[in-house]
């Protein structure tokens, strides 16, 4: 079986489940003081001065279940409202309309931790947050070398966590989470800190309860760890609930949204300068293998690539250059080519430069600019477009540099004759 | 796993109790034990002090009011009676006082995890019920070598302490849980605290003040209850809460009124404030 189909047949499995998150129409607003009363004398000095809110709607009728033993994602950009639920799942906001219905033990993991206080020892911290997640006193002080051990912190476990370094903090507070057993995990954002072995040791214990069978709601800007391990993600923007299902549409959609705000004004395809007076861009898409539009191919995929372009006056022998860039700007690799079959486009009739390309990219954000210049002999630019197309490419499988390349590199044990 | 333990249950954000009782025991007993432990690290007589800290306090009230304003001359006991009463206030005082501050000092555990709130201030007034179990010890020890002698009536004494720990309890959950939304609480309640102190029959007994001034004291909740202890445990002969002197039974039944607004009060505020604290701070 292939591993796509494995994800497949555990994603239908999972499904039919039982439910236990279920959220109903939940509602969360914060009230914001415009000017903070935080003294009785002000209350005092002005009793009928009304005090004046700003409502923030961090949630509208969030509803969602999610299956026993399901990898549940949440997706959203900063403020979208997804750290305000999980506090919400985790009893720590009550939610001002809805309901929220949850079965099993619950082990949260909110801020990039758990209820550290800073002024007791490591020992202490991890039996105060063994309790409560709900373990016994006894069972959570039986744990405690297993989760030291875990974090890797047996020698400090006297010291004030005061004296950790953040990192240690992060380290310990995932091993008391993990250790806690629970049967209903919440986190909220642990892969954006620690280093890679961390990161590493995250997606392992990841694997490790999604065997024994764990449900895992995870937050995160990561979208690569959405789609390479979560059975249905969900995004949420402006607290509303805008797509739930399959994660690869979810983080498609999260990236679709994220880099249309983040360009804002100098979104889609800029002129480069030269007046559109001999060629006019048509169109331009990207498509995948199944010859559907996209605006985001997956890692691997081959890129179906199609422009149009209208001739307005005659061209004349022209050539058609594509530069593909990463985010930083630097070129990954280019086409150029002319005219087949024919060496001139008559005014107002259309070129279509189109073709299927090898897909060796890694996963990130690449633009495409275009020169089609009139003439290949004297290299008069006929069109210019910055930012042709703007896509991303996802994966699970991210290197160094921008593209991956095939190689039957090894690395072996050389042998020796002189033994 | 048992399919009882997949049935959905409503999650109603925090609230004042909730949870389960035995993990709510056994935070509560976390707490406190840490909490008391922070309170004298790092001092060098550790938890001497919190019996030197009574003792201390006695050593000079009692020198400047027998001295200086011969205050308890004609008070049988009066030394006794003085360290007894400083002894169950600084109950009060201690809980109340570290009660203030309490929740927002676990911020940590508050925002980051959900158990009944209840517990933080409940721990603090615990902790300070173990320092006055202790000084207890030596107040009667000191009662013993004074002379006062054994009666009966010192088994009543956990009347006395439960009906402190009690309205100890609600002016803690009332500080605690309105602190984090207004901070001028710990700066009021400190100032109020004092005003009790010399509201309630500590330094004096009641029958030495005078009329008008001693009909304003016996509408402090906390004058009956060190009134009885005083008769029960160190002069059977002193005037007891329902007595004219103390005010009579009108002034009693309206000091206990008071108790239990303050106890049905704090009830209130804190099941309307708990479930938000996360948000305040």
């Amino acid at each position: 079986m292939t591993e796509l189909a494995a994800l497949e047949e555990r994603r239908v499995q999972v499904a039919t489940a039982p439910v236990v998150i279920e959220a109903r129409g939940v509602h969360k607003t914060f009230r914001i003081p415009q000017h903070r009363v935080d003294s009785l004398k002000e209350r005092a000095t002005h009793p009928f001065a009304r005090q004046e809110y700003r409502e923030l709607q961090a949630l509208r009728d969030i509803s969602f279940d999610v299956h026993k033993g399901e990898f549940f994602g949440i997706v959203g950009r900063n403020g979208s409202g997804k750290s305000t639920l999980l506090k919400i799942l985790s009893s720590i906001y009550r939610a001002d309309a809805g309901r929220v219905r949850m079965a099993g033990r619950l082990a949260p993991f909110i801020e990039l931790g758990v209820g550290f206080n800073p002024e007791l020892t490591s020992r202490e911290n991890v039996v105060l947050n063994g309790v409560l997640m709900g373990l016994s006193q006894r069972e959570a002080r039986r744990r405690l070398d297993a989760v030291l051990e875990f974090a890797g912190l047996e020698e400090f476990a006297d010291l004030k966590l005061k004296n950790y370094s953040s990192g240690m903090m992060v380290r310990l507070a995932f091993a008391v989470m993990v250790e806690a057993d629970a049967d209903i995990m919440l986190i909220d954002e642990v892969l954006a800190v620690g280093d890679a072995s961390f990161a590493q040791k995250c997606m392992d214990v990841f694997r490790e309860k999604r065997r024994a069978g764990k449900t895992l709601v995870l937050v995160t800007h990561d979208m690569a760890t959405v789609q390479g391990f979560c059975d249905r993600a969900m995004m949420i923007h402006d607290g509303e609930l805008q797509y739930i299902g399959d994660p690869e549409e979810a983080a498609l959609r999260y990236y679709r949204i994220n880099f249309a705000e983040a360009d804002g004004a100098d979104a889609g395809p800029q002129p480069g300068g030269v007046p559109d007076v001999n060629a006019r861009l048509v169109d331009a898409w990207l498509e995948n293998e199944a010859g559907e539009r996209v605006d985001n191919i997956e890692q691997g995929e081959p890129i179906g690539f199609n422009v149009v372009v209208e001739a307005r006056q005659e061209l004349v022998n022209p050539v058609f250059a594509f530069h593909f860039l990463n985010a930083d700007g630097v070129q990954v690799f280019g086409l150029n080519r002319g005219l087949e079959g024919t060496d001139r486009v008559p005014a107002r009739e259309r070129v279509r430069v189109s073709g299927r390309i090898e897909n060796p990219l890694l996963p990130g954000r690449y633009f495409v600019n275009c020169w089609i210049s009139r003439n290949r002999a004297q290299g008069d630019l006929a069109l210019h477009v910055m930012r042709l197309l703007d896509f991303v490419v996802y994966g699970t499988r991210p290197g160094p540099g921008s593209v991956s390349v095939e190689s039957d590199v090894t690395a072996v044990v050389e042998k020796r004759d002189d033994r | 796993m048992s399919d009882g333990a997949f049935e959905l249950r409503d999650v109603g954000g925090p609230s004042a109790l909730g949870g389960g009782w035995r993990r709510s025991f056994e935070l509560l007993y976390l707490i406190a034990v840490t909490e008391f432990k922070r309170t004298y690290f790092g001092t060098a007589l550790g938890y001497l002090w919190s019996v030197c800290r009574p003792l201390l306090l006695f050593g000079v009230l009692l020198a400047v009011f027998t001295q200086a304003f011969h205050l308890g001359s004609n008070v049988p006991h009066y030394p006794e009676l003085l360290l007894f009463n400083i002894v169950l206030f600084t109950f009060f005082q201690e809980a109340t006082g570290s009660a203030v501050s309490s929740i927002v000092s676990q911020e940590a555990i508050v925002r980051k995890t959900q158990f009944p709130r209840l517990v933080i201030p409940l721990a603090v007034v615990l902790t300070a019920m173990f320092n006055l179990v202790l000084n207890l010890l030596v107040v009667f020890v000191f009662l013993l070598s004074f002379g006062v002698d054994p009666m009966w009536t010192w088994l009543l004494l956990p009347v006395v302490i439960l009906l402190l720990f009690v309205i100890t309890t609600a002016v803690s959950m009332i500080v605690s849980s309105l602190y984090p939304r207004f901070r001028d609480v710990g700066i009021i309640w400190t100032v109020m605290a004092t005003a009790l102190f010399y509201a309630t029959p500590v330094l004096y007994p009641i029958e030495q003040v005078s009329a008008p001034l001693r009909h304003v004291i016996a509408f402090n909740p906390l004058a009956p209850l060190f009134e009885l202890a005083r008769k029960w445990v160190v002069d059977p002969n002193a005037p007891g809460p329902a007595s004219d002197i103390a005010g009579g039974p009108v002034r009693l039944a309206a000091a206990m009124v008071i108790y239990a607004t303050i106890c049905v009060l704090a009830v209130w505020i804190f099941n309307r404030e708990a479930p938000r604290i996360a948000e305040e701070l």
